[in-house]
């Protein structure tokens, strides 16, 4: 199996990553050699294996936790936007997505 | 006792003396932060915060006068840069996070902090953990004007190894008795044994990920990177412990003392030795160092057993799928808009996101989240992803099968000594094949840990990996350190430094 340069930009499009055209040809090399490697993996016989998706899950049940849902946190807003990119009066700023 | 003399010192005796108050806590800061500034060329430190680090020092001190401190009072330690700190820059060595200042202290920092410990600074990693011999990096070090690779202080021209370079090579070369580190395939025992210390990464789910920057959940888990397993498992016993609210996949395992089971003897240990470890992509001298580890192992009274882990070789796709995937997933958050990177021009919100991710990320990680995107997408799912979990399941498994037949699994941590600088710079798939024994244990989340064993190509470090069965890091310490009552090349240090 090999990508092409149409399914290159397909999937950087879905990543939101905008590539330049010599990035995308050397994704293409690059990934095509990494999927090399992987074909070994397709061959594989895994009918009637569960997927292990946390590791633990091998020798025990685990259940994903969830916590009691309260309030915890103090409002810490003018900490959290600080390192944001653009803020006006608490709120943080984008390109107008409504006309 | 001279203060010239203090990065010679175990970090055990170094906390002991803290104690006894033969050196304080502030004079220890000093000779740390000064032995940092005069190897600046090393690249290992990102940042430094001399006020803040002295501030902590001055409460270790104050708390040792008390008599109220915790078990590491004053002992200095270097953060890996993927941990978000309050009093230091945070970047994971991105673009992306250039400036950015954390609100919080990650859940291992504070614990440390608890526990007395005092912040050196934060060191070099690949971008997002993303790497195996931090030349991965988009940030310039302390002292450097642009981003440079760490360098491994046994041959300057080599790698330190990856993700946890800048964490080996501040240890290594003296400059922090301890470094916190973090091991999603391998990153902290690579390094490690790079660089001739000792690392270990606990259990998945031991340490709380929380504050830790996310690169692949169900694999990523923090650790500490010291000279000996004593140093470790100190460490180690401050670092761990259940985090129920903020961390959803930490493991209800309680706090343990790692220290307690250090000085067990070996006799009749059962050690696997898996086959695959030792096949021929093993570098002879590499392979010299591991056998003389086991030799040594044996006349401790311990038996070596022949075991197989007969998907050793799957390990590198699957966890080059698993890991990618989630990769995707979880850099998604860098957009532009909460905090971080934005791109200066753009048309509206869609270009504004593509050219922030563009700008910010380096090519490994543009790499990455391009094979998870695509393993996730519609039609390719089942076939890439899915099968990558189920594999990794099997691989789980037999771990499982051989832990019914021995105590411990060891073998080598890399199938080489460090590399140089720039050898595989431009091959991401020979970076990926390097990572072929560290990554079968980070699938099955087990504990794993690199011990300096020797010396091979180059006089470059060789570290003996120990794997465990689940929340068995107090034997892996324990039968690192009964090696480490027998050589002493936990002791050795690279010349010049």
């Amino acid at each position: 199996m090999s990508l092409t340069s149409a399914d290159i930009s397909r999937i950087a499009n879905l990543a939101r990553l905008e590539l330049q055209p010599e990035e995308s040809s050397r994704m293409l090399t690059q990934i095509n050699g990494f999927f090399d490697i992987v074909e070994q993996m397709r061959a594989v016989d895994t009918s009637g294996i569960e997927p292990l998706a946390h590791p633990l899950a091998t020798v025990a049940e685990v259940a994903l936790r969830l916590r009691d849902d309260v309030v915890s946190e103090p409002n810490n807003r003018e900490a959290n936007q600080k390192s944001a990119p653009a803020v006006e009066r608490g709120l943080f700023l984008v390109p107008k997505v409504i006309e | 006792m001279m203060s010239t003399e203090l990065h010679q010192l175990s970090l055990a005796e170094l906390a002991r003396q803290l104690r006894e108050k033969k050196v304080s806590a502030v004079e220890t800061a000093q000779h740390f932060l000064g032995r940092i500034r005069a190897h600046e060329t090393l690249g290992a430190f990102v940042d430094m915060n001399e006020e803040a680090t002295l501030a902590q020092a001055r409460a270790a001190d104050t708390a040792l006068a008390a008599g109220n401190a915790g078990a590491l009072a004053g002992v200095p330690i270097a953060h890996k840069d993927i941990f978000v700190t309050k009093d230091f820059a945070t970047t994971a060595g991105s673009k992306m996070l250039a400036g950015y200042r954390s609100p919080f202290d990650a859940t291992v920092v504070s614990r440390l902090a608890a526990a007395g410990t005092v912040t050196l600074g934060k060191v070099s990693c690949d971008e997002f953990a993303m790497g195996s011999a931090n030349e991965n990096v988009a940030v310039p070090a302390l002292g450097h004007p642009t981003p440079a690779p760490v360098r491994n202080p046994w041959d300057t021209s080599r790698i330190p190894g990856g993700s946890s370079g800048g964490s080996a090579t501040a240890v290594a070369a003296r400059l922090a008795p301890a470094a916190s580190g973090t091991d999603t395939g391998g990153s902290i025992r690579q390094p490690a044994s790079f660089c001739g210390i000792t690392g270990i990464k606990p259990t998945y789910g031991r340490a709380s990920r929380y504050g830790m920057i996310a690169y692949a959940s169900s694999l990523d888990q923090a650790g500490p990177m010291a000279h000996s397993a004593e140093d470790c498992a100190l460490l180690l016993s401050a670092m761990c412990g259940p985090d129920p609210d903020r961390d959803s996949t930490s493991l209800d395992a309680p706090a343990e003392d790692f220290t307690r089971s250090l000085n067990d003897k070996l006799d009749g240990l059962r050690i696997g030795i898996p086959k695959e470890f030792f096949g021929e992509g093993l570098a002879p001298d590499v392979r010299a160092a591991v056998d003389a580890a086991l030799k040594a192992y044996e006349k401790l009274g311990a038996k070596l057993v022949p075991i197989s882990l007969p998907r050793t070789e799957l390990s590198i796709p699957v966890y080059y799928i698993i890991a990618p995937a989630e990769a995707s997933s979880n850099l998604s958050r860098f957009d532009g808009v909460k905090f971080g990177h934005r791109a200066k021009d753009y048309t509206d919100l869609l270009d504004m996101y593509k050219r922030t991710r563009a700008q910010g990320f380096g090519d490994e990680v543009k790499r990455r989240i391009m094979i998870g995107t695509y393993v996730l997408s519609h039609g390719y799912y089942d076939a890439y992803y899915l099968q990558a979990q189920k594999i990794r399941r099997m691989i789980a498994d037999d771990f499982q099968q051989a832990f019914q037949q021995c105590d411990v699994i060891a073998g080598p941590v890399a199938p080489t000594v460090a590399w140089k600088i720039g050898e595989k710079a431009d091959d991401p798939v020979a970076n990926y094949l390097a990572d072929i024994f560290t990554l079968p244990a980070s699938l099955a989340g087990l504990p794993g840990m690199s011990v300096p064993a020797g010396f091979g190509a180059g006089n470059m470090p060789v570290g003996l990996q120990l794997i465990g069965n689940y929340l068995q890091e107090g034997k892996l310490l324990n039968v690192a350190h009964q090696l480490q009552q027998t050589t002493d090349f936990h002791l050795r240090q690279p010349e010049g430094f």
